[in-house]
């Protein structure tokens, strides 16, 4: 699977990036400009905390499959 | 369920953000991106319609569960867990793990060595056309009737949850499934199984993470579940002592020997839906370890499913009732509780990475479908019974169509299953009718010599006709119910479990006396198929903590624990 082309875990780390990066940016944005109506447990801004942890899944995956890149 | 469609349409559980959008948009262009980049790894059979048999243990364990991840795990059992309580959680442990297990250790080798493309493929092998050809008639029926149900589901979902038009989702989702399947065959939709299993895992963990925190963990759960509903509803056996003492109204012989045995082993281990994805492992090993994996995993789902439905008892302030009760009041209906629960917990960025959870769910159940359907029409229908003698090249032709015409069928059952008052019972239906047979049949095919390609037949068509038979007994008269289920008392999914049980027994019955009466097929033509005249390649080489066996007994103990820590 990671021999011919381009793996899966490199499709998933981009994804897991991608959806932290938008994640990470909306919480950061919550912080800022808090809503008027938030969520239960807001406080907790489980947004930025959640969304680091798929950023930074993402990003590991992306550099560890890379395509190219031996495995 | 119409009306309780339109009645929903008038108002929303969430709003998108511009970034929940995005987030939603982009999934959708990576699953086709993923679809279009491998079209060119899918122009053999073997590539098309089996991966080129190349995937490793994880991927075709994560594929082999993501799979059967469809809406109704995702939904329909969280709705489950807050109408039944934990004993839902009994169709992700002893009605899965001792299959799954059971699979990898047992059964694989004769799936792998036989080097079948299909279960009713290996049916062919072990007992002749007329078994392939019920069997596979009966698998394409169920599997696009399967299809639908997960079409509708997220229909219902999205339209809940974000007011879109019920055939808006409808066509989207299945349009995209059919582009990706049809273009990577099933590689892609293993590819996209994995994707969305890790895509379910990031969008649903977060609900019973800040549900346990905002109800004060597991003890003060219990402890509000019991004043809102029942302590009950809290306990995985203890309840299961008599028919009227739990929610289900089932009876521990039930679960046991109906679910765990019989509908459980017969989903796991021979429903081709499941079962494909490890066919396509590329060795005997990984064949065996992906169930084991699978299982794994598997044991973990309940804290994403269950356990927000058990938290919608404690901490939702508003009473969920029936589909039926909820069209009546404007009400919500025990079905929403995941989907309220996340817009409980989910502000901008995580609602739409949760949708886009749901989604996943929705859709690569639906590919499972599609791709399992598309092989048996086109290697055990169209090639077996109506051109034999094609090429390669036609029968990758074929399959790519049948993957847009297997949509379209699922479109039209989509429509036909709002009819349904109950979606999990009518999928409980289903199972008994062609799974619990299905299962005798294999499993006899497998492990005994004796077995007759007229036994295996006969045997596989009464359990059919007895299941549907005694569905249609109750229908016409209910109080028949005491019979097949053994109790007046026991509710619908009781009365499935005992329905699969009693079909297996006269499936199992009418092989074994069959083929008393017929002649026995000679050891050599059973070579690669029947325990006894197979030889397993053996482990001796391979260190213990890497042998499949020691694996499967790991998870065979955490599951023995969890049970007994949940009792």
């Amino acid at each position: 699977m990671h021999n011919s082309g381009i793996s899966i875990w490199f499709f998933i780390g981009i994804s897991l990036l991608v959806n932290g990066i938008l994640i990470v940016g909306s919480g950061v944005w919550e912080v800022i400009h808090p809503p008027a109506n938030p969520v239960v447990l807001f406080q907790l801004h489980a947004n930025v905390w959640w969304g680091a942890v798929l950023l930074l899944c993402g990003l590991t995956y992306c550099i560890r499959y890379a395509p190219g890149r031996q495995n | 369920m119409m009306p309780a469609i339109a009645m929903y349409g008038a108002s929303r559980l969430v709003h998108l953000s511009a970034v929940d959008v995005v987030i939603i948009a982009f999934y959708f262009a990576l699953v086709l991106a993923i679809g279009f980049y491998l079209r060119g790894r899918a122009n053999t059979g073997e590539d098309f319609f089996m991966a080129g048999r190349e995937m490793t243990a994880w991927i075709a364990g994560l594929s082999f569960l993501s799979a059967n991840l469809g809406s109704l795990e995702l939904m329909g059992w969280a709705g489950s867990a807050y109408q039944y309580g934990i004993l839902a959680t009994h169709w992700y442990w002893i009605g899965a793990i001792p299959a799954m297990l059971f699979l990898g250790i047992v059964m694989m080798p004769f799936y792998y060595i036989s080097k079948t493309h299909s279960v009713p493929g290996y049916l062919k092998l072990r007992f002749g056309e007329s078994s392939r050809t019920l069997s596979s008639v009966c698998f394409a029926f169920m599997t696009v009737l399967m299809s639908g149900i997960n079409m509708y589901s997220m229909a219902l979902v999205m339209k809940v949850v974000l007011g879109w038009d019920i055939n808006f989702s409808i066509w989207v989702s299945s349009l995209t499934v059919a582009v990706y399947v049809a273009l990577g065959g099933l590689r892609s939709a293993i590819f996209n199984e994995v994707l969305q299993f890790i895509l379910i895992w990031a969008g649903a963990l977060l609900i019973p993470i800040l549900g346990l925190v905002e109800a004060g963990g597991w003890s003060n759960l219990k402890l509000q579940i019991a004043q809102n509903a029942s302590a009950e509803y809290t306990h995985l056996w203890g309840t299961l002592g008599t028919f009227t003492g739990n929610p289900m109204g089932i009876h521990w012989t039930g679960i046991v020997f109906g679910l765990g045995f019989v509908i459980s082993f017969g989903y796991w281990t021979t429903d081709f839906l499941v079962v494909q994805r490890v066919l396509a492992a590329k060795d005997m090993r990984s064949a065996k370890m992906a169930p084991i994996i699978g299982a794994a995993f598997k044991m973990m789902v309940p804290f994403i499913v269950i356990l927000p439905g058990l938290l919608g008892l404690a901490v939702l302030p508003t009473k969920l009732v029936g589909e039926t009760a909820a069209v009546a009041t404007g009400g919500h209906s025990y079905n929403e509780v995941l989907p309220l629960m996340l817009a409980r917990y989910c502000g901008p960025g995580l609602l739409g990475l949760g949708i886009t959870a749901l989604i996943a769910g929705f859709m690569s159940g639906m590919a499972g479908n599609v791709s399992a359907f598309t092989t048996v029409w086109t290697y055990d229908i169209y090639r077996a019974l109506i051109n034999k003698n094609a090429s390669d090249q036609h029968y990758v032709s074929m399959g790519r169509w049948c993957t847009v015409v297997g949509v379209l069928i699922s479109v039209g059952t989509a429509y036909f299953v709002m009819q349904f008052a109950s979606i999990m019972d009518y999928v409980q239906q289903l199972f008994s009718f062609f799974i619990a047979p299905l299962f005798g049949t294999v499993i006899l095919g497998m492990l005994w010599k004796r077995a007759t390609g007229p036994g295996g037949f006969w045997g596989l068509l009464a359990g059919t006709l007895s299941s549907i038979g005694m569905w249609a007994w109750v229908k016409v008269d209910p109080s028949a119910l005491r019979y097949v289920a053994l109790s007046p008392n026991a509710r619908a999914m009781a009365e499935n479990m005992y329905r699969g049980l009693w079909s297996w027994v006269i499936c199992v019955l009418v092989t074994v006396v069959v083929s008393y009466l017929t002649k026995p097929k000679l050891e050599s033509e059973l070579v690669g198929l029947v325990y006894g005249a197979t030889a397993i390649p053996s482990e001796a080489e391979v260190p213990w903590y890497e042998r499949p066996a020691f694996w499967a007994l790991a998870v065979g103990i955490v599951f023995v624990v969890l049970n007994i820590i949940f009792w």
